[in-house]
Order: structure tokens, then C-alpha cells, then sequence
């Protein structure tokens, strides 16, 4: 490994802790350094931003080798690990396109991405509020409680399932987004018409995988509540529903995603001016690549809370569930 | 057995299997097609007619299922504009739907095949790396959970501007979007042998490589062709939006860009039309493969 040539001092006798403290204290060295040399650029650039990388990866290596006995310093380190990562990353984006010269049209550094954010976080809360606050949500609301009512009521009848679910599994293989234009005709610019993109996207993964999870108590189970003389719903609401909620989840945390992309992609076939796809279209024409940065950014952060949101509701919901329960 | 006559079998077959039930279902999608594009062209067309002089229901209703430029279209209008733009038109000429096809089939195969063996590559790295597994494996997972789509333009539009232009672009936004399912897929299947098989390997002292070529690739060949279905619809989707922002001039998306301008519906619904059976061929091909491969492994169908 490139990192036992660069420091041998640190060789394999060094214990954990050292070779960890010892490649910590050179990494934000070289860090420094890096930063420190920007201006002059060139060959010696070059090479202290690739002793960082490498000291860098010697530090994340060292990190995961690490197999500690206490549960939380493990939690903590499954977080540490991929967050230094991505640190690295930022970091040498930086050196690169500085360093480079890259033209900020084509990629700018992630400062000046953060001081767009800070600079127009109004504009981004407009934006937020328009695309997120109002489409996204309503549309979710309104195409997952669809997907989910319909699933009940055709669970009555196996005809029904029978045709459904095949045309059901086809239809989460289209490429749905293109009814955006045909939505924006029908229900105008504003967020109404995302809003009916989002509903037709998230309806479909949510009728199948509700389908699929009212069949996923065991006959054994059924055969119980029918020895109890359970009604229909009396059986559907204490066991298959409870039953299906890993299915339901899994397609809240499915339709979280897609309902963002239907949203920002619906925006750009027509909108008021305001709206996370508006402006990414808008700031791409006037090449105002960081403004698009931004806003990316805003978008993936949104997009990862609102999966995060589910995934907890989803532990919190079925924690009799064995993935749940070993940990 | 007693004897049932083909056709009772034949009777009993459809109505429990599924033909009988899809085709119902299909046939009431029509129908309930059908009386919505009356329902919402029936204001502007009986403006026209009212313009026009006097008429019966019948006249209007007629009127709705062949308006000009109609709100909803009647499906059988949508076929005949598939059917026109399809067959009747030189294939090289940009008023073919087929044109516009291949124009988006390039790019979706193009990216979708690149993603693939990215996909597959970085699960490779990923299993023989504890540190890739600890550092990069949390952001794939993260990033897909990121609206990945909103960043095509900027790809086009970046990749425009320093002189790359056509086919790539698109092809690397359908890369972006597939290579993520393959590599979750790869990674799990690539695991998925057994501390038993893996031993036995350890035993027969085969080297990593040998490990990975006769057993592990071999078992995850289930799971990358569950992840290259998803991949290859989302590669599609990927090509169509790709084609939106910089005013492209051909495939499935500028048809649906150029559609919506000038309000034409039937050549939106016919270009959704010929995504949907792309789409559809498309994973059905991958099915095709699958079975091919996993009957040479000695799977039973």
C-alpha cells in the first residue's frame, strides 16, 4: 500500500491508536498545506494534494481496520467513516478546480456553492416551499392513500387482483414522467398540476406492494383468526394490515424519492417562476452553474431527510419486525 | 380422470389463470377511456358546433372522439397516429415515431450498457476493499435517495458547452441513473454464497479471482438480473429527460417537449405510447436473458 512507502515511520508495529492519530494529524497537515499552496499552483499543488489523498485514504483505511467492542463507538464509526469520506471528496474537488482553473460554468468549487446558499436562501425557500411544501406533499399524500385504498378494497376480490397486479407491475416499469405535459395542459402551471404527476408516479408502487404485503401473513396466522371467528375486517385490521406494513413502508420509501424527482421534472415542462426545477432550468440558461449547485444540494438534502423521516416511522411502526427487532 | 373437452380446459385456464382478468381490466381502462374523453372535450367541441349551426348528441359526441386538437384524446386516435407516424413514414425521416425511437433507444442501450459494467466493477472494488465497503457503499445507498434526474440538465447543458455533444451526454445521464441499481445488486449477490461454499473454495486454495469467477459471479447472476430491469427502465427514463432541457430536436422527450408547446396532444400520447413499449420490450429482453442464463446454470424452470 502507497501509504506504508509514504510513512514508515508508522509501520505495522505502530499500535491502531497511533497509526489513527498519526495519519489524522498529517492528513489536516497536508490539508493546510494544500490550501496554503493554492496560489502558487503548479507541480508542488500536484503533489501535496496527492500525499492528501493518499494520507487521507490511509486514515480511512485505518479507520474501518478498527473493530471495537463498545456498540456505540461502532455506530459512531459506521458515521465517521463515510462522513470523512466525503470530506476527502470535498476537499479535493476544491484543489482540483482551483488548482485547475476549471472554468466555474463547468464545475464550481463547493465554496462557492455554499456561499450561493447562504446568499439567496430566500430564493431557495421559495423555491422549497413551492415544489416541496405544496406539490410533493400534497401529491404524495393523495397518490399513496389512493394506492393503499384501492389496494383494500381490490383485495375482496381475486379477479380483480389477478388483472391488476400485472398491469400494475408493467406500469411501475413506464417511464411515467412523460404525462407531466399532459398534466400541466390539463391543470395549468401551477403546483396542482406536479402535484397530479406525483399522484399518478406514487400510486402504482403503492397498490402492488400493498397487494403483495396483505398476502404476506402466513396461513397458519389466517387459519387462527378464522378459529376465533374474526370477521373480515376484524382479521384485516389485527393482523394483515399490521402484517403488510413492511410492504407499505417499502413503498412510502420508493414513492419519497420518485415523488421529488415528478415534481422538479414536471417544472420543467411549464411553471410560474418559481420552483426547484424552474430554477435549475432557469439558472442552467443564464449559466449560473452554482445557483444549480445549490439547489441540487437543497434537493438532495430534502430528499434524504424525508427518506430518513419514513425509515424512523417505519422502526417506530413495525418493531415486532426480525430485520428490526435484532438490532 | 374423466374427459374435458379442450375447450372447458381451455375456458377453465383463462378464467383462473390471469388472461381473462387482465383482459377485463384492460378492456374497462377503454371504456372508462372513452367516456372521459367526452367528458373533458366536450366543452370545446360543442362551442365549435354551436358555432357551426345546430346538432344532435350523437354529432357531438362523434365530435369529441376526433377533435383536432383534443384535451383527452380517443384511444383509437392515438392508435392511428402511432400507426401513421410508424408505418407510412420513411423510418429516416424526423416526422417517424421510429425515427425519434432509436434516436432515445441509442443513448438508453449506450448508457445502460456502460452503467452496467460500472455497476458491476464497483461492486468488484467494493467486495475486496473493507475501506470502499465502509466509505463509499453508505453514499450509494444515500444517493439514492437523491432526485438524481434534477441534475440532468446540467450534464447536457455542461457537456454541451465544452464541445461534447449528441449521443454522450444523454448516454451519461442513463449511466448515472443505472449503474446505482447494479452496484446494490452486484454487492448483494456477490455475497450471497455461503461461509460453507466460500470455505470450500479456501480449501481447493483458489485465488481470489478463481473465487470470484467460479463462484461468486456465478451466484449473483439472480440478483444483477432483478437490478438490470430496474436499470434499464430507469436508463430510459434517464434518455427521455435527458432530452428536454437544451431544446433537442430528436427523440421520445423533444417529441413530448415539442408536443406540449404547440398543444398537440396526440403526438404527446402517441410519444408516450412508444416509450411504454420500449420500456416494456425493453425489460422483457432482460427477462429473456435471465431465463437463457440461469437455465445453462441448471435452473428448472
Amino acid at each position: 500500500m502507497s501509504d506504508a512507502r509514504l510513512a514508515p515511520a508508522l509501520a505495522s508495529r505502530a499500535t491502531p491508536e497511533a497509526r489513527l492519530a498519526a495519519f489524522a494529524l498529517l492528513t489536516v497537515l497536508l490539508a493546510t498545506g494544500a490550501f496554503l499552496l493554492l496560489p502558487v499552483g503548479g507541480w508542488p499543488l500536484l503533489f501535496v494534494g496527492l500525499l492528501f489523498w493518499a494520507s487521507a485514504w490511509g486514515l480511512t483505511s485505518s479507520l474501518a481496520a478498527l473493530s471495537p467492542a463498545s456498540k456505540a463507538l461502532d455506530r459512531l464509526l459506521s458515521i465517521a467513516i463515510p462522513a470523512l469520506f466525503g470530506v476527502t471528496i470535498l476537499v479535493l474537488w476544491e484543489l482540483i478546480v482551483r488548482g485547475l482553473n476549471v472554468p466555474p460554468v463547468l464545475l464550481p468549487p463547493p465554496t462557492a456553492i455554499g456561499s450561493e446558499i447562504a446568499d439567496s436562501t430566500h430564493l431557495l425557500w421559495a423555491d422549497f416551499v413551492q415544489t416541496f411544501l405544496k406539490a410533493v406533499i400534497a401529491g404524495y399524500v393523495l397518490g399513496c392513500g389512493a394506492g393503499f385504498l384501492t389496494a383494500i378494497l381490490i383485495d375482496r376480490s381475486p379477479f380483480l387482483k389477478r388483472g391488476l397486479l400485472p398491469i400494475g407491475n408493467l406500469v411501475s416499469a413506464l417511464p411515467i414522467i412523460g404525462v407531466a405535459p399532459i398534466m400541466v395542459m390539463w391543470f395549468g402551471f401551477d403546483w396542482p398540476s406536479k402535484a397530479a404527476v406525483v399522484v399518478v408516479m406514487v400510486f402504482f408502487p403503492m397498490l402492488v406492494n400493498t397487494v403483495a404485503g396483505l398476502n404476506a401473513a402466513s396461513a397458519m396466522e389466517r387459519d387462527l383468526m378464522r378459529t376465533y371467528a374474526a370477521s373480515h375486517w376484524q382479521s384485516l385490521l389485527k393482523l394483515r394490515l399490521p402484517a403488510a406494513m413492511p410492504f407499505v413502508f417499502n413503498a412510502l420509501k420508493i414513492n419519497a424519492t420518485l415523488a421529488l424527482i415528478g415534481a422538479i421534472v414536471a417544472e420543467f415542462f411549464g411553471t410560474p417562476i418559481v420552483g426547484m426545477g424552474f430554477r435549475i432550468s432557469a439558472e442552467i440558461g443564464r449559466m449560473n452553474t452554482p445557483m444549480v449547485w445549490a439547489e441540487i444540494a437543497v434537493a438532495a438534502l430534502v430528499g434524504s431527510l424525508s427518506y430518513g423521516l419514513i425509515a424512523l416511522l417505519e422502526r417506530r411502526a413495525t418493531f415486532w419486525h426480525p430485520s428490526i427487532r435484532k438490532g | 380422470m374423466g374427459y374435458t373437452g379442450p375447450l372447458r380446459r381451455l375456458t377453465r385456464r383463462l378464467v383462473g389463470g390471469r388472461t381473462v382478468p387482465v383482459l377485463t381490466v384492460c378492456l374497462a381502462i377503454v371504456l372508462v377511456w372513452y367516456l372521459a374523453a367526452i367528458g373533458l372535450n366536450w366543452q370545446t367541441e360543442t362551442q365549435k358546433l354551436t358555432r357551426a349551426g345546430d346538432y344532435t348528441v350523437a354529432e357531438a359526441i362523434a365530435a369529441t372522439w376526433s377533435a383536432q386538437r383534443p384535451v383527452l384524446p380517443a384511444p383509437h386516435q392515438i392508435v392511428a397516429e402511432v400507426w401513421k407516424t410508424v408505418f407510412d413514414v420513411r423510418p429516416t425521416s424526423p416526422r417517424s415515431l421510429l425515427f425519434h425511437a432509436w434516436v432515445t433507444l441509442s443513448s438508453t442501450l449506450l448508457g445502460f450498457v456502460i452503467g452496467s459494467v460500472l455497476g458491476i466493477l464497483i461492486a468488484v472494488g467494493i467486495l475486496h476493499s473493507r475501506t470502499l465497503d465502509k466509505s463509499l457503499m453508505p453514499w450509494i445507498i444515500t444517493s439514492q435517495t437523491i432526485p438524481i434526474l434534477a441534475i440532468a440538465p446540467m450534464i447536457i447543458v455542461v457537456l454541451n458547452s465544452i464541445g461534447v455533444s449528441g449521443l454522450l451526454p444523454k448516454a451519461f445521464i442513463s449511466t448515472y441513473l443505472s449503474f446505482f441499481p447494479v452496484t446494490v445488486g452486484m454487492v448483494k449477490g456477490l455475497r450471497s454464497p455461503d461461509r460453507m461454499l466460500t470455505d470450500l473454495m479456501h480449501t481447493y486454495s483458489a485465488t481470489p479471482f478463481q473465487t470470484l469467477m467460479k463462484l461468486r459471479f456465478p451466484a449473483s447472476l439472480p440478483f444483477l438480473f432483478t437490478s438490470m430491469k430496474v436499470a434499464v427502465a430507469a436508463s430510459l427514463v434517464g434518455a427521455i429527460v435527458g432530452e428536454l432541457p437544451t431544446g433537442a430536436v430528436a427523440g421520445l422527450g423533444a417529441r413530448l417537449l415539442a408536443g406540449s408547446y404547440y398543444g398537440q396532444t396526440v403526438q404527446i400520447w402517441s410519444a408516450l405510447v412508444m416509450a411504454s413499449v420500449m420500456a416494456g420490450v425493453l425489460v422483457w429482453l432482460v427477462g429473456l436473458a435471465e431465463q437463457a442464463a440461469l437455465k445453462r446454470q441448471g435452473a428448472r424452470a
